[in-house]
């Protein structure tokens, strides 16, 4: 799939979850959000994206979420 | 023909009890019931014309006259309340005289052609001349009369005689009570009083057509032009609508397989014997000339194609999805199933999708529509679903409609709404649009808040705001029933000075003051209720905009009991049935994520398959896919994603990309033409199953004719299974409920002995409830305690600018449903035989756009043209237009922007520009080409397969 739209789709879903006064909450809330909804697939395309070309184009919060869970997320 | 008793004035409800004595016989009713009522609860039969159960009595015919004993005169027994101890009398000497007076006058101006009338052996002046003993008219014809007046046939679907009316008003006071309309009236005085529409005739007068003043017509001055050309059925079969999310009951009446009419069912425990123009007359699709009902194959979409046999057309697409997955993996392949599927089907396809192809990759069209109620109610309250039943509205104090137009979309519920709004409940609508309830009728709306498009979020946050800093909550209801710290964190933020009403005004183009009075009037005038619908939903916010409304419900103690409550208006007649179904692509039916253990290990058991624990592709991700050469075959089931989806030719581009598409309808839809294997489908007249309702009532679909096509619909899902190796064994829909049932907790028991015996039954059912659950959340949420979440407005991506300096909003009509399938193959074109674009006239005169001239709308994504209604009815800077006709390509132009949870199309908000043309866009040129030539390949197919 289209990294481009993996992305503007990840940065709507870390957007909502952003406005939460707990930061790592929000990252878990994020990546919980992406594991529950995202076809394996695009999960392996969004890590790898964060890997390889350092989550260019993710929100901050994104890029970190899914670094710090990607066990969770593969 | 009607199998219900008419009581002759409505049932009342009281606490306090009446004991009289009709005819000698004791009878206990309760207070404030009439004493025609009382007499007929009792056994008594009271003849009567101008009363019916369904209209507040009006005692005009003075046929139902009674002897009250110690009491002077002839009471009417519909307008006379029952009383303590009194003894009535119905039949005496004088009481007949009486009455067989009053029947001589009416019959002396009725022609007496009962044997080749329509209505003969169904009529009530008729029955009540036979009650009454009439023998002989002495006045003649000689006088004057009404049997030379005109008939109106101007009205697709019934006619008015007004040679046969009596004026007993039952339908002008159906038009005002039931449906509330008021478009007709009683046009003078005395002999000169007649039915009136207002205008020349019916089709162009204020009526919508929805049959209730047919239905309360005791003669055959109104009758359905069906009813003319086919007689007086002779049986009937109860049944549910086809069309919206209202669900209504229908008795389809029927001569052998030939349906004579479609009268609403009284029993019908969503629409209590009310109809809307779609349900009530618009289903002679069902045997519409464009039925294909012959299998068809080809190799590619530009081949003509080839009629096979059933097992053929089986076996080839069987042998393709086969190949398919062989060659490029079983996440290749995948399903879409529609709400216009019964329970039944949706679950046969879903279970096709994951025990049989292998994946999760199945998906349905509340992706497009409520896809964001489902995630929403579900974090918020804990199930994706409405909480309340349609009658709960006549309980609201005030009523908040939002980004919802109930009397287009949902007119039945709309009509039961209306009533309630006359009776004093206080209306607030949120809409970019002046929608009729603003103002029509006895009905206006206390407050119209005019948001622009796109910022539902900001609107709950204004409110939310002022909730929360005039100490509008209710702390008590919120710490028993919801999570603390989670309202604590929500309250914060509401609290927020950005959230005020005054910082948002301009962002919602709603002054402050009127978002103030508005919210007051929400959290304190009583019991507030939510409506809202697809403003609400199709949105990039969609589902934030949602868990804001359960918010303000949470917080104001609007949930849980009647009167209150979130009430999504579902779109399409099963909506809420094929989300309940697991036809969500991370969901096993009932809501339970694929990746649980135990509901995985129960559904492997139940198929003797293994299942995947990953969520599969949403529409769009196999659309997405398919471009990305990843995604190659897909079996359609009546949904049409071409028409429906946005930006068209994004859609049509993943379909090219496609090996092999399956399409399963009754006629060649848009999708169908970018399809390689069709299976007919069959009519909702065809087959049995379920329906599930917005207000999640399971209602009997009942097969009242053979399926043209040959077979039910999962009875072709169920061959394909087969084809792939998997037989389904089962041998009815029933056993498929019966599935359902056994797997499905909220549904235990439901079966369709269980319906047939109470008609109905609102999930969810279980050990505690088995007849169902009406009002949802009394006691605790169903995930315990409620969760607040904070619903930060974030302004979507689709901008105007210099370009694009209008938002183009969309919408539906009354007449027409969805994408028109079903209702442009029926007469309903007479009222919408095309989609316009509606410009405000400030707009309109900055481009030189008049009235009628084709408009060129250019968004980022496509352009097509309309014509131009110029209407005040949109405000400055927002277009809006329907989608009910393929080549208006209104989802040529919205675009690939979506919800962040769910990724519902933001089909309300596009950022557009306007201009006069002469011609039809490029788009529609090549549209009308390419459509011409498919229909020519359904017309003069190859007579042998070319796969």
């Amino acid at each position: 799939m289209d990294i481009e739209q993996l992305i503007i789709m990840a940065n709507q879903i870390g957007t909502f979850f952003k406005s939460s006064p707990d930061v790592e909450q929000a990252q878990k809330d994020i990546v919980m959000h992406i594991k529950r909804f995202w076809a394996l697939s695009m999960r392996l395309q969004l890590i790898e994206h964060a890997q390889t070309k350092e989550g260019k184009g993710l929100l901050p919060i994104v890029k970190d979420a899914v670094i710090q869970h990607q066990a969770l997320l593969a | 023909m009607s199998k219900y008793t008419d009581f002759g004035t409505p049932a009342k409800t009281s606490d306090n009890t009446i004991t009289l004595e009709i005819d000698g016989t004791q009878i206990t009713v309760p207070e404030g019931t009439s004493i025609m009522h009382a007499a007929m609860v009792g056994g008594v039969t009271v003849p009567k014309l101008c009363a019916t159960d369904s209209l507040d009595p009006y005692g005009s015919c003075r046929l139902c006259l009674v002897e009250i004993e110690g009491r002077r005169g002839f009471p009417a027994s519909c307008t006379t309340p029952v009383a303590e101890g009194i003894k009535v009398k119905t039949q005496t000497p004088k009481l007949a005289d009486i009455r067989k007076g009053v029947m001589e006058l009416y019959i002396s101006d009725h022609p007496l052609d009962c044997l080749t009338c329509a209505t003969n052996g169904d009529c009530e002046l008729q029955d009540m001349a036979g009650a009454v003993g009439l023998r002989e008219v002495r006045y003649g014809y000689d006088g004057e009369n009404h049997l030379k007046s005109e008939k109106d046939t101007s009205n697709p679907y019934f006619q008015f005689d007004p040679s046969k009316c009596i004026v007993c008003s039952r339908c002008v006071r159906a038009c005002e009570e039931v449906q509330g309309t008021f478009a007709l009236t009683i046009q003078g005085r005395g002999f000169e009083s007649k039915v009136a529409s207002g205008t020349e005739n019916f089709l162009e007068s204020e009526c919508v057509s929805c049959g209730a003043c047919v239905q309360a017509c005791p003669t055959a001055t109104l009758i359905e032009k069906s009813v003319v050309q086919h007689g007086v059925p002779e049986h009937s079969v109860t049944t549910t609508c086809a069309y919206c999310g209202v669900g209504c009951s229908f008795d389809a009446e029927m001569k052998g397989e030939q349906v004579v009419r479609m009268v609403p069912s009284k029993n019908g425990g969503a629409n209590h014997g009310h109809s809307c123009v779609k349900g009530r007359f618009a289903w002679g699709y069902a045997t519409h000339q464009d039925r294909i009902t012959t299998p068809m194959i080809r190799k590619s979409i530009h081949d003509a194609w080839t009629e096979v046999s059933w097992d053929e057309a089986l076996n080839y697409a069987a042998s393709e999805i086969t190949r398919i997955q062989a060659k490029y993996g079983k996440d290749a392949v995948g399903g879409i199933t529609s709400s216009r599927c019964t329970n039944e089907e949706v679950y046969v396809t879903q279970k096709l999708v994951r025990a049989v192809f292998g994946s999760n990759n199945v998906d349905t069209c509340a992706r497009v529509c409520h896809s964001p109620t489902g995630y929403g109610l579900k974090q918020t309250l804990g199930e994706s679903a409405g909480t309340q039943t349609f009658d709960s509205v006549m309980q609201s104090d005030v009523i908040f409609v939002m980004g919802a137009n109930p009397t287009d979309g949902h007119p039945v519920f709309g009509s039961q709404m209306k009533r309630r709004l006359r009776e004093g409940a206080k209306l607030i609508v949120a809409d970019p649009r002046q929608i009729d309830l603003v103002s029509s009728p006895h009905v206006k709306a206390d407050y119209h808040l005019k948001l622009r498009p796109g910022t539902n979020v900001a609107l709950i946050s204004a409110m939310s705001h002022v909730i929360v800093t005039e100490g509008l909550v209710n702390e008590a209801f919120v710490k028993e029933r919801c999570e603390w710290e989670s309202y604590e964190q929500w309250r914060d933020f509401a609290a927020k000075p950005e959230n005020s009403p005054e910082a948002l005004s301009d962002t919602l183009g709603v002054p402050a003051e009127e978002l103030r009075a508005a919210a007051r009037l929400y959290a304190t005038g009583g019991n507030a209720a939510i409506y809202y619908g697809l403003g609400v939903t199709e949105h990039s916010q969609g589902s934030t905009t949602v868990m804001g409304i359960a918010n303000l419900a949470m917080a104001t103690a609007n949930v849980g009991r009647e009167g209150v409550g979130v009430n999504p208006l579902r779109g399409q007649n099963n909506v809420q049935g094929s989300c309940d179904m697991g036809s969500m692509p991370h969901e096993f039916p009932g809501y339970r994520h694929v990746s649980d253990d135990a509901t995985r290990a129960l559904f492997e058991s139940a198929w003797g398959r293994p299942l995947s624990k990953e969520p599969g592709l949403r529409i769009p991700n196999m659309l997405d896919q398919a471009i990305g050469g990843g995604f190659k075959a897909l079996y359609c089931v009546g949904e049409d994603i071409v028409q429906s989806d946005p930006n068209t030719q994004h859609v049509t581009h993943a379909l090219e990309a496609m090996e092999c598409v399956i399409v399963q309808d009754l006629f060649l839809n848009e999708t169908a033409m970018y399809a390689h294997v069709f299976f007919p489908g069959a009519s909702f007249l065809e087959k049995s199953g379920t329906f599930t309702n917005a207000e999640r009532r399971i209602s009997p679909v009942r097969r009242v004719m053979t399926p043209k096509n040959g077979f039910e619909d999962w009875e072709v899902t169920a061959k394909l299974s087969a084809a792939l190796g998997y037989p389904m064994h089962y041998s009815h829909a029933s056993d498929i409920l019966d599935e359902i049932a056994m797997l499905t907790p909220t549904f235990k028991g439901v079966s369709f002995k269980k319906l047939d015996e109470l008609g109905s039954v609102q999930w969810p059912c279980d050990d505690e409830n088995p007849a169902g659950t009406p009002t949802m959340h009394i006691d605790e949420f169903v995930r315990g305690k409620g969760k607040f979440f904070i619903t930060e407005y974030v302004p979507t991506t689709e901008k105007v600018n210099a370009k694009y300096p209008l938002i183009l909003t969309t919408g539906r009509i009354l007449s027409q449903y969805n994408v028109g399938a079903q209702t442009r193959r029926t007469d309903n074109v007479a009222w919408h035989h095309e989609d316009v674009i509606e410009i405000h006239p400030h707009d309109a005169e900055d481009r030189g756009i008049n009235d009628g001239d084709w408009v060129g709308i250019t968004s980022r994504a496509g352009e097509t043209v309309l014509h131009a209604k110029i209407t005040e009815r949109v405000q400055p800077g927002v277009v809006y237009t329907t989608f009910h006709h393929p080549e208006s390509g209104a989802n040529v132009i919205t675009t690939d922007n979506s919800d962040w949870a769910t990724n519902c199309p933001e089909f309300k908000v596009t950022a557009v520009q306007l201009t006069k043309v002469t011609q039809l866009s490029e788009w529609q040129r090549g549209y009308k080409a390419f459509s011409e030539e498919q229909i020519g390949f359904v017309q003069n197919p190859h007579s042998e397969a070319n796969v």
